[in-house]
């Protein structure tokens, strides 16, 4: 139709065109004319159907309810939603009529029709609206007609959308996040939250049992995540730093051009695979080791350690850090180095006490980019951290995260509104303002360097 | 006597470095170069500090400077001038190995200082460096504080062992450079705080704690004001008693009032070394007459 | 003078030595980070390589197979539902009793049984029925061994037998039909042709890469356009104003904000408000593109950056509008650019799990998904399930798996890398 629309535009400007003495004499070319219909016929539609999709749901949920008898709504008092999911699974056949009560049975045949009459309504609506705006654009077709400037004004308009949905995004994550947490404040104090030392959100699943909002002090998560972030970036700051001061100051090109594109690879690995190898390797490697060397005496020696998990991770972010810190010491301007050179340093003198010196805002902003990733890694130490929130320093130990407790929060089944559920949203919480705040951090500092030597 | 570049650098950071000798942009007039035969004046001295004979300098494929041979003194200022592209300041970095920073840049011919050849494939540029020190266009301290860029030399070369020695040394070079009276009161703040003349002065006093023998000055002035320009000349009448200098510079004024020789190079040959005083009043060769009567430059 | 420099030469020499030494430290420190980094590559591939290896070849066991009508309860070949509710298992059970006539207590014949997989009946019903004359003849058919015989025959092959779940009695059936010939190992077709099995003979990674697909072509159809649209926007038009840089500081932030959080951001918002239905490619895939948009929102930025502005100023210095002059020369200029960074973009959303899980296409699908709103689960996710399985035999299959989605990766980084040659533009 859209197409039709395009076309009857189109020719409908030839024709006055023709009348009037030819193309040149139309105050945009012929294909303006019929995109401009095209839009016309499209755009209104669509946002017809949008907001129809979103609505109809509503409606036709409030006719069936008008429709159940009394005595069902008294019955189940309150849960209206139960009974319209009962009359959906009705008529959709996923479940059997013969287990239904007669009302939902009634009621489920009466949404049958609805739901025709709710779709023949859509097409009709949608497609007269379609057709009324084509027209419309149709009839105001003449030669003096700026159809390029509307279609143009249009084509900004779909760019400004698309550009915004980055705002609506960052908006969207900050409603779900927030609104869900709010929720959770409403049930466990924000301070026990932040500050409790016990972390058991398991207890909340069965309902009316003793103590049953469960303890959701998340302090042992928060330790635990940072126990294993900072054993990741031990491994990734020097391991990645030394890296990219060896690839851009001492290796030769081909030894170069082999080894940072192997070094990105390192970054293109799914986290699920880096995952599944600390699990599968790291871990029982780490444990064997422990206990090889008598450590069991002295500590707990788990077989999920944040040891394993810490040491992949550092491994995932190597080029990442590699790869910013090769920017940042390229940004060094080279009348430094040949100062040093200069006065006779030997080439580490010079990358120690003049480039990195002179790097180090840039680096230390690297460094703060790279931390949002370790923090909020989720795969590796899901696979290879373990759940048990113990609140402990010890490497070898099993500790759990953030990030592993919302995925064990949400996965499964889970009841909305349940604290064990919402938990995980705060939780999620915490970590996007966390991630935002050093990413800001970061961000910052790194563009106060470039301006320095810019 | 082959130099082969030993050290890859980023094709990003080489350009940069690049002097501008390699654009080979000819300022003069084409027919003028060919009556460049060998160089005319006085290029050699009896007891030479560095002792140069036929040195050539390639970028990749393309030749900066031609069989170039030329000595000098102890305690002398010899200054390097020409238009611009002539491959003087490739010449001055030769003498303390300084193209060895850019891949591509290879350098044939001998260079001896104190009789002892630098460009001996087992020589070590360190030494070599701390020896024969360099200031360069664009005033370069380092991000640290101007004492620590004073100190660094010292204390990597491991000149003083105590912190008073070092105390002393940093103050004397301040002081020989004209810049301890401005930044006494403030050693600890950066290098980088200072004015663009105070810069190039601390990158000079930076030079001269290291105590070496022979100073090599690329164009110091060319980046700092007139007053700020007087004081470097100054300072390097000054230094001449204790140091043998070397300095590349755009302007003849400056190279008339500072050096005892001058050299005067194009498109990489060295035409004509002679006394300062008669390569601005009575030039050998015409085309160093064409350049500071202002045909060409 | 001259005595004041010697010293200074001499101190000079006396320090070279230990500034040396650490100058070769440092180099050498340097060294072995590089080394940290292509060791644990290294170790990584080897790792996956030498446990996936195995996941591609599966153990088959040859039986005479007796279809008799009686055995099989089928009396009527024309009625469907009676071959259909055949019992295949037991011709199956008899052909293995007749092969090993001295198993007669019931616990063995347990063991016996569970040589052949469960999958087997089924695989002979759907034969039977495309072809009901079979029912009463006598053919023999290669099935899949059962996970713990297959472990133990592959192990055995490669000579370090892994014995825990096979006893001594099944270790000597096998060494029977290894010496009849009756036993041997074949290519994993059903790993390929299978969606997901709690039987890992049984396991394949199709419905997973068909979920994977799937999503990834709503991300794409999503993403691209929009990223591309934004980042015209953002170079071409927008005024340098607070709500340009608000946008700008949007996209740069979210680009660092962990996918998790799109995640929750899909479960909060696309299934609970929206009420759209969990584990479905079209959710993933909206949860996708949300995470991929600042990458190719970047890298399209980029492209367009890399358009001279002389190009710009020729189209319009002929009078075309701003949207011919973008649509008609920067465009179609920047395009390969952008197509490199949607590549990368979408090698990126392949490889994400974590959103994934929240949004609930973590659930165990055998069906292979048909369409977007199909149930489907993604390769990564699939990987992740596996892992979690305690049967050996699922190590192999989720590193053979893994090689599947490693070597999907490769192929798009390789096009990204060409496409980058290939279009390359200089100016």
């Amino acid at each position: 139709m859209v197409a039709l629309a395009f076309f009857a535009g189109r020719s409908r400007s030839l024709a006055i065109a023709t009348n009037v003495g030819g193309i040149p004499y139309l105050n945009s070319l012929p294909f303006y004319y019929g995109a401009l219909t095209a839009v016309w016929c499209a755009i209104p539609s669509l946002v017809v159907l949008l907001i129809w999709n979103f609505a109809d749901n509503y409606f036709i949920s409030n006719m069936i309810v008008a429709e159940l008898p009394e005595s069902a709504l008294e019955l189940v008092e309150g849960k209206k939603d139960l009974l319209v999911n009962q009359v959906y699974n009705v008529a959709e056949g996923i479940m059997p009529r013969e287990m239904a009560p007669d009302y939902i049975v009634a009621a489920s045949e009466r949404l049958e029709v609805i739901l025709w009459w709710n779709r023949m309504l859509l097409a009709v609506v949608c497609l007269s609206i379609g057709i009324l705006g084509s027209l419309f654009v149709w009839m105001k077709i003449t030669p003096k007609f700026k159809a390029r400037l509307h279609v143009e004004g249009v084509f900004l308009g779909v760019l400004f959308v698309s550009a915004c949905i980055a705002i609506l995004t960052t908006v969207g994550i900050v409603f779900s996040v927030l609104f869900e947490s709010i929720k959770f404040f409403t049930k466990v104090p924000i301070t026990e939250f932040l500050f409790g030392l016990e972390w058991s959100p398991q207890m909340a699943i069965r309902e009316g049992q003793q103590g049953s909002s469960g303890s959701f002090g998340a302090v042992p998560l928060f330790v635990g995540t940072l126990l294993i972030a900072a054993i990741a970036m031990i491994v990734a700051v020097p391991t990645g730093l030394m890296s990219a001061i060896y690839l851009s100051e001492y290796a030769d090109r081909r030894i170069r051009d082999w080894v940072k594109p192997a070094l990105e690879v390192l970054a293109g690995v799914p986290t699920v695979v880096y995952g599944f190898f600390a699990a599968l390797t790291v871990a029982p490697f780490i444990r064997d080791m422990g206990i090889g060397l008598g450590l069991d005496g002295f500590m707990t020696i788990s077989s999920e350690s944040a040891l394993a998990a810490g040491l992949v991770m550092g491994v995932m972010i190597i080029p990442f850090v590699s790869s910013l810190s090769d920017d940042v010491i390229n940004a060094v301007p080279q009348s430094l180095r040949d100062g040093a050179l200069g006065l006779g340093s030997t080439r580490s003198e010079v990358i120690k006490q003049v480039v990195l010196p002179a790097a180090l805002p840039g680096i230390m902003g690297g460094i703060l980019l790279a931390g949002p990733r370790a923090i909020g890694e989720t795969m590796i130490v899901v696979m290879a951290a373990g759940l048990a929130a113990n609140l402990t320093m010890n490497p070898l130990d099993s500790v759990t995260t953030v990030t592993v407790q919302i995925v064990t929060l949400l996965v499964g089944d889970q009841e909305f509104n349940s604290p064990k559920t919402l938990a995980a949203f705060a939780l999620g919480l915490v970590l996007f303002i966390v991630t935002l705040g050093l990413n800001y951090l970061a961000l910052h500092i790194v563009k106060k360097y470039r301006e320095q030597y810019d | 006597m082959i130099k082969m570049a030993e050290d890859v650098k980023d094709e990003q950071k080489m350009q940069s470095a690049e002097p501008s000798a390699a654009e080979n942009d000819s300022a003069g007039p084409q027919d003028m170069s060919a009556k460049i035969q060998g160089t005319v004046g006085r290029p050699f001295v009896d007891d030479a500090k560095i002792k140069m004979r036929g040195v050539n300098v390639f970028y990749g494929e393309k030749q900066a400077v031609f069989a170039v041979d030329l000595d000098i003194k102890e305690n002398e200022v010899i200054s390097m001038i020409g238009p611009s592209g002539c491959g003087k300041s490739t010449f001055l970095r030769c003498i303390n190995r300084m193209n060895d920073t850019i891949d591509i840049c290879r350098v044939e011919g001998s260079i001896q200082l104190d009789g002892m050849d630098i460009y001996e494939s087992k020589l070590d540029v360190v030494p070599l460096r701390a020896r024969v020190g360099m200031v360069f266009q664009k005033p370069n301290p380092f991000p640290k504080s101007i004492y620590d860029n004073v100190a660094y030399g010292p204390k990597i070369h491991g000149l003083v062992s105590r912190k008073s020695d070092l105390d002393e040394v940093v103050e004397s070079s301040l002081r020989r450079a004209g810049l301890w009276d401005e930044v006494k009161d403030r050693l600890d703040s950066p290098g980088t705080g200072l004015s663009g003349g105070q810069q190039q002065r601390l990158c000079i006093a930076r030079t001269i704690a290291v105590s070496p023998e022979v100073i090599l000055m690329d164009e110091p002035c060319s980046a700092l004001d007139p007053i700020a320009t007087a004081k470097i000349e100054e300072l390097i009448a000054e230094l001449s008693e204790n140091f043998t200098i070397a300095i590349v510079t755009h302007s003849m004024q400056q190279a008339a009032r500072v050096s005892h020789r001058t050299a005067y190079f194009h498109l990489g040959n060295l035409v004509e070394v002679n006394e300062t005083d008669k390569v601005f009043t009575n030039p050998d060769h015409d085309l160093t007459e064409a350049y500071i009567t202002g045909r060409f430059g | 003078m001259t005595k004041a420099v010697s010293t200074q030469a001499e101190l000079v020499e006396r320090s070279l030595k230990k500034r040396y030494r650490a100058e070769k430290r440092f180099k050498i420190a340097g060294i072995i980070s590089i080394s940290v980094g292509i060791a644990a590559l290294f170790a990584l591939f080897i790792e996956i390589f030498g446990n996936g290896i195995g996941g591609f070849s599966q153990t088959k066991i040859k039986l005479d197979i007796v279809l008799d009508s009686e055995e099989l309860e089928i009396y009527d070949v024309n009625n469907e539902e009676e071959v259909s509710n055949g019992y295949y298992e037991g011709v199956i059970r008899l052909a293995l009793r007749k092969k090993f006539p001295e198993v007669k207590s019931r616990g063995d014949r347990r063991k016996l049984y569970s040589m052949i997989s469960d999958g087997a009946s089924y695989r002979l019903r759907d034969l039977v029925m495309a072809d009901t004359s079979l029912i009463g003849q006598t053919k023999t058919f290669w099935f899949l061994a059962d996970d713990d015989f297959d472990t133990y025959f592959k192990t055995l092959l490669d000579g370090d037998p892994y014995t825990a779940r096979v006893d001594e009695k099944q270790r000597a059936w096998v060494d029977q039909l290894i010496e009849e010939g009756n036993i041997e190992k074949g290519f994993n077709t059903a790993f390929f042709t299978s969606g997901d099995s709690s039987e890992p003979e049984l396991a394949g990674i199709l419905g997973a890469v068909i979920g994977s697909l799937l999503t990834l072509a709503i991300t794409l159809a999503l993403s691209f356009p929009i990223g591309v649209a934004a980042a015209i926007y953002l170079n071409e038009y927008a005024p340098k104003n607070r709500l340009t840089e608000l946008i700008e500081v949007n996209i740069r932030n979210l680009a660092a904000v962990p996918s998790i959080i799109f995640g929750l951001l899909g479960l909060a918002i696309f299934i609970n408000l929206f009420g759209m239905p969990r584990s479905v490619p079209t959710v993933g895939g909206l949860v996708l593109t949300l995470m991929t948009l600042p990458t190719i929102i970047m890298s399209s930025r980029a492209a367009l950056e890399a358009v001279p502005p002389s190009i710009r100023e020729a189209a319009l210095g002929l009078g075309a509008s701003k949207m011919q002059t973008i649509l008609h020369h920067v465009l179609p200029l920047a395009l390969p650019g952008m197509l490199t960074g949607a590549i990368i973009g979408m090698a990126q959303a392949l490889g994400e799990t974590a959103p994934l899980l929240m949004i609930g296409m973590v659930a165990f699908i055998v069906d292979v998904p048909s369409w977007f709103t199909d149930s489907a689960t993604v390769l990564p996710v699939q990987i992740f399930l596996w892992s979690d399985s305690p049967e050996r035999a699922f190590v192999e299959k989720t590193s053979a798996a893994i090689m599947v989605l490693l070597l999907f990766l490769i192929f798009m980084n390789t096009m990204a890398v060409l496409l980058r040659k290939k279009l390359e533009r200089r100016w």
